[in-house]
């Protein structure tokens, strides 16, 4: 068994399709980050707020007013200097770091795919995506006559990341509402009636089932197909196939793209070879402006890893709790996406649809007391957030008290008045409304002042 | 290389159908068997438009009486004009939540209904005699709560009233603001009614799409933030005290003639739960309306009825409405506890048309347009 795993880190293979990978990743990174600030997000998400969510441990990681604009640059910058291989170890670092501080920021913008993103660079670190095709290797004597090798375990690791995401994403859809009700899918679909082709079919219940457990079978089996080289090609074309689909029908941004990009990994690196052969092709006319910022250097073939005994152990860690943590949820009481404890950070994509308001009342000392209109406080996006999730509705209980004590109110104590709707289920109430959450300390404790559903979701 | 080719053509294939990052409202037809476009067309053709007619014919009316009342101001020309202020208020109730198209253009409503109604500026507009009504900083000086003030409010008896159109030194200066605040409600009115009857029904009854800025979603949201805002809120909840931490009476509707502050907030009731149920302004008749499109949603997915819920709620708060004093002012100062549970209820329907409308049909609140997952 160890001689199996000392043979397999020995492996190599051809630097082609990591150095693919990088430099699709840091394009689409960069063009991700150019369309955020084009639409304005920086803004409205990190500057316009006077308020904001924090993931629990992480309170520290705010805004930074004018800087996060500069907060964004160096994410920006960093993603192009990463997809051309300049200073590549330390634009992967500072681009994990600011990326990662960006989500941190506020927990209203949580998506599963920044999530991604995030473990995705922080791998990337340890992985030797510049050693081919790049300005930080340009100048070295094998560069131009045979493409240099490194060790094989660095591009599984991504496929193996992929594969976690692909296959947990498979088995949040099988539970009963997916499956059984075709919901959310049954309240999404048929509101895409004005689309072109697709708006009539989206109207009809066997098509609501037949995407909810093709989607379920599409994620388990995708990255074996991906794997196994005799239906590779076939999985890709499903890969653009399926993520075009989802972009057609939800505002999910760059996802599929990051997505589709990123399954290339799996293909041989003949096709990367031919890759970047075309872009060499393409990029010739303007090697004159890189030039001046290539290292001259000289290779080593195979490619040595520094700090090989250091890597290695951080790898297995990070694999070790990507396989885990998603499972957390199990060790809480309740219906996970009604208490959501465990919801978040393991890859539950476009599993719920779910809505909720929350009326918040301040009661001081005298008996005195009043409702919060939260528009006073929160966006419209971060209300919609906070209305159905039972940490955002903690935290902000907690904004709200300490507000009104800095006011001058004594014995401040916050309730809320929340009903929320679970997919397609009449609307009812969330949190009990006699609980002082202000008494409430926020833990990875089960919450028990969220009120039962009162119904089950069936699956794992 | 067979390989490459086939991604390049698909890569391709993606880029292209992925620039298709737009708001623009397409006017495809539907493709359900939902009529979106009837829902529209009864909304513009049977409930906004004839509405907004009547509006329009009553402030003439309430015109005619400004004047008779100016030329000769006496008690029976000023209970002539309160009575036609009173039935254009009323019909006011079934215009305020369509702020959309020019009304939003132009900031109808804050220049029609915003109260309580600032007397410190109105009485300054007076003393100066030179005042812009358009201006922003005039809109709590301006529209129905200003008439309110100026016909109920300036004494403590109708004669006393009277004698500021009369005998009082600046008699003129009243008479002047008077007839140019309703003047320029009329002004207000057919600006927005004749952009509905010239050019934008058609532009609005075609805007189908599912998008932030078609029709059909600007409508229901508009619907809904009226509902919430100046129904549940101005109307109930604010001067019940609900959002502060004591009552505040004098942010009734219709302060200064105070009898009305009830019926108007039963009026506004009925205006919401008719444009639910798409019935007409001029007579009962039911059309294509949100009701019937959550309906149609509802039995698709084979989920409780949702639009009997909404309406028995809507009742529910009728009934405790009804049970109030005709004087909220007097409610609120006398008995505030029925006046929080009239807001009670009227929040509960406010939970089913935010949460459980929105939910079933699809229809994004806010207008962050940030990614989903």
């Amino acid at each position: 068994m160890k001689k199996t795993i000392l043979t397999y880190l020995d492996k190599n293979t051809s630097a082609a399709p990591l150095a693919v990978f990088r430099i699709g990743f840091g394009v689409m990174m960069f063009y991700s980050i150019i369309r955020f600030a084009a639409h304005g997000w920086i803004n409205s998400l990190y500057i316009e707020p006077q308020f904001h969510f924090s993931y629990f441990g992480f309170e520290w990681a705010k805004p930074l007013g004018t800087f996060t604009y500069l907060l964004f640059t160096i994410c920006g910058l960093t993603a192009f200097f990463i997809a051309i291989g300049f200073k590549y170890r330390l634009s992967i670092i500072l681009f994990f770091l600011s990326f990662t501080y960006i989500e941190l920021m506020d927990k209203t913008t949580y998506l599963n795919h920044y999530y991604f993103i995030s473990l995705l660079s922080f791998l990337m670190i340890f992985l030797p995506a510049n050693r081919y095709f790049s300005l930080d290797y340009n100048k070295t004597k094998t560069n131009n006559l045979t493409t240099p090798s490194i060790p094989q375990w660095s591009i599984d690791s991504i496929k193996l990341l992929l594969s976690i995401v692909y296959f947990y994403a498979g088995l949040a859809k099988i539970n009963s509402d997916w499956l059984l009700k075709a919901m959310p899918l049954k309240i999404w679909l048929p509101s895409k009636y004005d689309l072109p082709f697709l708006g009539n079919i989206m109207q009809q219940e066997w098509v609501h089932y037949a995407f909810s457990w093709t989607g379920m079978i599409y994620d388990l089996l995708i990255p074996f197909l991906l794997l196994y080289k005799k239906t590779r090609l076939w999985a890709f074309i499903a890969v653009i196939i399926f993520h075009v689909l989802t972009r057609v029908l939800f505002p999910i941004g760059m996802f599929p793209f990051i997505m589709i990009v990123s399954a290339l990994v799996f293909f041989d690196s003949k096709l990367h070879e031919n890759i970047i052969a075309f872009l060499k092709k393409q990029l010739s006319p303007l090697s004159f402006l890189l030039t001046p910022l290539s290292r001259k250097r000289t290779g080593h073939t195979p490619y040595e890893i520094k700090f090989k005994n250091i890597i290695i152990p951080v790898l297995v860690i990070f694999f070790t709790f990507q396989l885990l943590f998603p499972w957390r949820y199990l060790t809480y009481p309740g219906e996970l996406f009604w208490t959501e404890e465990g919801y978040r950070f393991s890859w539950r994509v476009m599993l719920m649809e779910k809505m909720g308001n929350a009326q918040f009342k301040i009661v001081d000392a005298s008996g005195q007391s009043f409702y919060i209109q939260n528009d006073d406080f929160l966006t419209s996006f971060q209300e919609k957030q906070m209305s159905f999730q039972p940490d955002f509705i903690l935290e902000y209980a907690h904004f709200l008290g300490d507000h009104y004590s800095a006011q001058g109110y004594k014995n401040v104590q916050v309730y809320v008045d929340c009903y929320a709707a679970l997919n397609g289920r009449t609307s009812r109430r969330l949190i009990d409304p006699t609980t002082d959450l202000y008494q409430i300390k926020d833990s990875f404790q089960h919450k028990d002042w969220i009120l039962p559903l009162e119904d089950e979701i069936k699956g794992l | 290389m067979k390989i490459k080719q086939l991604a390049l053509a698909l890569f391709s294939v993606i880029l292209i159908s992925s620039c298709t990052e737009s708001n623009d409202d397409s006017a495809n037809g539907s493709s359900d068997n939902f009529d979106r476009k009837s829902l529209l067309e009864n909304a513009a053709d049977n409930i906004i438009i004839p509405a907004l007619q009547d509006l329009d014919s009553d402030l003439v009316a309430l015109k005619a009486s400004k004047e008779i009342f100016i030329a000769t101001p006496n008690q029976t020309n000023l209970d002539n004009l309160r009575t036609d202020w009173l039935a254009a208020y009323k019909t006011w109730q079934y215009v305020e939540m369509f702020n959309i198209g020019k009304a939003e253009e132009i900031l109808y409503s804050f220049q029609m209904n915003i109260y309580p109604t600032n007397t410190t500026d109105i009485q300054n507009n007076i003393a100066s005699g030179t005042y812009d009504l358009t201006s922003p900083n005039n809109n709590d000086a301006v529209g129905f709560p200003a008439i309110d003030y100026l016909l109920y409010g300036l004494g403590n008896d109708d004669s006393a009233i009277i004698d500021f159109y009369t005998t009082d030194s600046n008699a003129l200066g009243y008479k002047n603001y008077l007839s140019d605040i309703i003047d320029q409600m009329h002004i207000l009115t057919t600006t927005v009614l004749t952009d509905w009857t010239s050019s934008y029904r058609d532009i609005f009854v075609n805007s189908t799409a599912n998008t932030a800025s078609s029709s059909v979603n600007m409508l229901i949201n508009d619907f809904i933030f009226y509902y919430e805002k100046g129904l549940r809120a101005n109307k109930v909840g604010i001067p019940a005290g609900v959002f502060s931490t004591t009552p505040l009476a004098d942010k009734v509707e219709g302060l200064y003639s105070k009898v009305y502050s009830k019926e108007l907030a039963l009026t506004a009731l009925q205006a919401v739960q008719d444009f639910f149920n798409g019935r007409a302004y001029n007579n009962s008749t039911n059309g294509i309306s949100y009701a019937s499109y959550v309906t149609l949603l509802r039995d698709n997915s084979g989920t409780s009825d949702l639009t009997a819920s909404i309406n028995s709620q809507i009742e529910a708060a009728r009934t405790e409405l009804n049970q109030l004093d005709n004087n909220l002012f007097d409610q609120v100062n006398n008995n505030n506890v029925a006046m929080l549970m009239t807001y009670d209820e009227l929040q509960r329907v406010t939970v089913m048309l935010k949460v459980d409308m929105l939910q079933t049909l699809n229809i994004s609140v806010d207008y962050v347009d940030a990614d989903g997952d």
